[in-house]
């Protein structure tokens, strides 16, 4: 606690601010992890080269796929939207390049299936679509800018890729008073938001006045974390004159950055369990979302590209990248140096949430926040043991469950003793199988037990 | 082409911390107790602590064995259960009783519960209680006057002591006693010698985390408390007998105690209640050992009603 708070400065911060808020549970990490965060948080995002080939998926959000709008052997621009589908909860997809379009066919994607996918051979010219933004009339037309937001694909960035212009049609009973953009950005080693918050900061602002307005919400804050202090006092300094938009700098704390807990940390209040957050009249929004829906509105640019970083120990020069969707992971591997000495994970997301990779020609998506490569040796499988129940998990446990009951109830198959201790409230945020002495696999048995729970409740319902 | 990529569930990093390591610290902490039991009994307290090991680890080993399940004796938890056996024996015990206590110690308090993580009293105790409830003689009249004459007390222990002055069977003044209760104490176990070498043991475990400072404070505090309420003396109560030995080291064993922090207070104020019950109202002088064995029993309804509020459950209109 005094170790973080002395971070970068946090006294001054103190000062300004008053009390820092933080999560109540959760944890920190250790100080090397820190530093390896800072470090690439000091490097000005590159634009990452085109691959040979750009892979993009027709499925990339919650909700319905999309069909393909394109055929083989058709010439595709950039922007060009290539996928859609009628479902309200769902998103288009965009060519991030402009080429030949080689194939229309199932292509394995991060999770380890297969999506239906259009594979794109870039021409090299990088033509671009006709894009037209709005006139600041039609700004204020809710349907309009969600209708664009909506035309443009974008998604949440943060990693769950949820349709956004679904989160701007809150219900009419359950008005939203409070936007957060969510800086926090709590995941070790990856610094994509930081970078953004740095460089594309009047987006941001500009993306969080185009929520309130969409909205009608009354007030809008800007959560950032203090071991990013350059983007704090960066984005301070631009919203000083702002009389709803406010940063709210929290002590740094894993995992912060999940959308019901910043609700908590920032408003201090708490989304009921199964309930989305405009049941307390908020809306969370990360920051690369909230740049990309400024560049939507102002230029009609769609969704096909973000910012994300490649780092860990198996890489040679970690970078911020600005990639094109659809770019495979060994395509960005190469772009950062290539690997140092052999790698032994590779994983696709931030450290802690993220999905180990066993084929390195995945696609990046939307909701692609890094890729971490960990050197032969440092990655290990674990050897599990019995709990000993020191209690760790139950202590850093964010929502309050007891991970190492549920833990046991899934060894035992006893599903529904899992269901009645709140498994189905687990955000997977993985801190509870970080600090686990006995090295237990505790959210692979909360997503063994929701994936059993899920599949009882279909056969019931029907 | 990357055929050898390691694919395992999130997350990808992890603290470093392991049992082994947890249980390595324990032995760290009990290291300075062990040394002065060394210097003061000399070969009687080495033979004892490593035949108590010896019988705890083998025994494992065996049974692990048998089971066939990985033997997972490297980890130290079996030595440990070993260690503090012995640390709750006299120093000159007959060479075949730690032996058969670290046997009892594995199999009943432990391997027939499912072995680490599954028992529900802390093993170490379980094979004293069968050791003191069988040979009850040699635990309670073994004690030894150490190689080194050292300006010591010499009454049979301080506990008993104090209960025969407030009997009145014997008049002393006790306060002579304090301190060499808190830097050498030879009227006692093995693991009793020094309350200070205890206390710093305890503080390195809090210090590193691998205990929780809930429960020693809470059992100690309750312990205090209590001795004031009832006018007895307070400091031999606390130094005195195997009071910080099982606060800092055995109540404190986390697949005995429980897993939230209301409830780690709640068992600590627990063990505090019963050993000051058993010390001044029943037959035997010290109660420690049965305080930590018998609120372990209700550790499982202790967490069980102390579990924190789960996020989101707030009432819904």
């Amino acid at each position: 606690m005094v170790k973080r708070f002395n971070y970068q400065g946090g006294f001054i911060l103190a000062g300004v601010f008053g009390k820092l808020k933080t999560l109540k549970k959760g944890m920190m990490f250790p100080d090397k992890y820190d530093f390896l965060k800072s470090q690439l948080g000091k490097k000005p995002i590159e634009e990452a080269s085109l691959s040979e080939e750009v892979v993009i998926p027709l499925s990339q959000h919650i909700g319905a796929p999309c069909k393909p709008l394109v055929e083989v052997k058709q010439r595709v621009l950039v922007g060009q939207k290539i996928g859609d589908s009628n479902g309200f909860v769902s998103a288009p997809v965009h060519s991030s390049v402009s080429g030949e379009i080689k194939a229309i066919e199932p292509r394995l994607i991060f999770t380890g299936d297969k999506v239906l996918s259009v594979i794109i051979a870039p021409d090299g010219k990088q033509e671009v679509a006709g894009f037209n933004g709005l006139s600041e009339e039609e700004i204020v037309c809710p349907d309009k800018v969600r209708a664009v937001v909506r035309e443009s694909g974008i998604v949440g960035l943060g990693g769950a890729a949820f349709p956004t212009h679904v989160k701007l049609t809150p219900p009419k009973d359950k008005p939203v008073k409070d936007v957060i953009v969510n800086g926090c950005e709590c995941e070790p080693f990856i610094a994509g938001d930081h970078r953004n918050m740095l460089e594309n900061a009047e987006s941001i602002i500009d993306g969080l006045r185009i929520i309130l307005q969409t909205i009608g919400a009354e007030k809008g804050y800007i959560a950032i974390e203090t071991n990013k202090i350059d983007a704090l006092h960066h984005i301070s300094n631009l919203v000083s004159s702002e009389k709803n938009i406010k940063v709210v700098p929290l002590n740094a704390k894993y995992p912060q950055g999940a959308e019901k807990q910043l609700i908590q940390v920032v408003l201090g209040r708490e989304v009921p369990s199964g309930c989305i957050p405009c049941e307390v009249g908020a809306l969370v929004q990360n920051v690369g979302t909230t740049i990309a829906i400024s560049k939507a509105i102002r230029e009609g640019k769609p969704l096909f590209e973000r910012v994300l970083s490649v780092t860990g120990s198996g890489i040679n020069e970690p970078k911020n990248l600005r990639v094109k969707i659809g770019t495979s992971v060994s395509h960005l591997i190469k772009e950062c140096g290539g690997f140092k000495g052999e790698p032994g994970k590779v994983v696709f997301g931030g450290p802690m949430t993220g999905f180990a990779l066993f084929d390195l020609s995945v696609p990046v998506v939307k909701g692609t926040s890094g890729i971490v490569v960990f050197k032969k040796g440092t990655a290990s499988i674990s050897d599990p043991r019995g709990c000993i129940r020191c209690g760790r998990c139950v202590q850093v446990c964010p929502i309050n469950i007891m991970p190492n009951f549920i833990g046991q109830y899934v060894e035992a198959g006893m599903i529904d003793n899992a269901e009645s201790s709140g498994v189905m409230d687990c955000i997977e945020c993985g801190v509870c199988a970080y600090v686990c002495p006995a090295q237990r696999p505790l959210i692979q048995f909360m997503r063994y037990a929701k994936s059993k729970i899920v599949a009882n409740r279909k056969k019931g319902g029907k | 082409m990357n055929s050898k990529l390691i694919v395992s569930p999130p997350p990808h990093i992890k603290s470093g911390e392991t049992i082994g390591k947890l249980m390595g610290w324990t032995f760290l902490a009990l290291m300075p107790v062990v040394l002065l039991d060394i210097y003061l009994f000399g070969g009687y307290a080495l033979r004892t602590i490593f035949l108590s090991i010896i019988g705890t680890v083998v025994t494992e080993a065996v049974i692990l064995k048998y089971r066939h399940m990985p033997v997972t004796i490297i980890d130290g938890s079996a030595a440990l259960t070993g260690l503090l056996l012995a640390l709750t024996l006299p120093p000159r015990v007959p060479y075949w009783l730690p032996l058969i206590g670290g046997f009892l110690a594995i199999t009943f308090g432990k391997q027939l519960f499912g072995g680490l993580g599954y028992n529900i009293f802390n093993p170490a105790l379980v094979g004293r209680a069968i050791l003191f409830v069988s040979w009850p003689n040699i635990l309670t009249n073994s004690w030894f006057a150490p190689l080194r004459e050292l300006d010591a007390i010499t009454t049979a222990t301080p506990l008993l002591a104090l209960r025969q002055v407030r009997a009145g069977t014997l008049t002393a003044d006790l306060s002579v006693v304090y301190k060499p209760l808190l830097f050498l104490n030879r009227g006692g176990c093995l693991g009793e010698i020094s309350a200070a070498l205890l206390i710093l043991g305890g503080l390195i475990l809090i210090a590193r985390k691998a205990i929780d400072w809930r429960i020693p404070v809470s059992f100690i505090s309750t312990v205090t408390f209590l001795s004031l309420l009832a006018r007895t003396n307070i400091l031999l109560n606390i130094l005195g007998g195997g009071l910080l030995l099982g606060a800092f080291f055995m109540a404190t064993d986390p697949v005995t105690s429980p897993v939230t922090r209301k409830g780690r207070i709640v068992y600590g104020v627990g063990c505090g209640l019963v050993v000051m019950l058993i010390r001044l109202y029943s037959g035997y002088p010290e109660g420690v050992m049965f305080a930590i064995l018998f609120m372990s029993a209700f550790v499982s309804l202790i967490d069980k009603f102390t579990q924190p509020r789960k996020y989101g459950l707030v009432k819904t209109k």
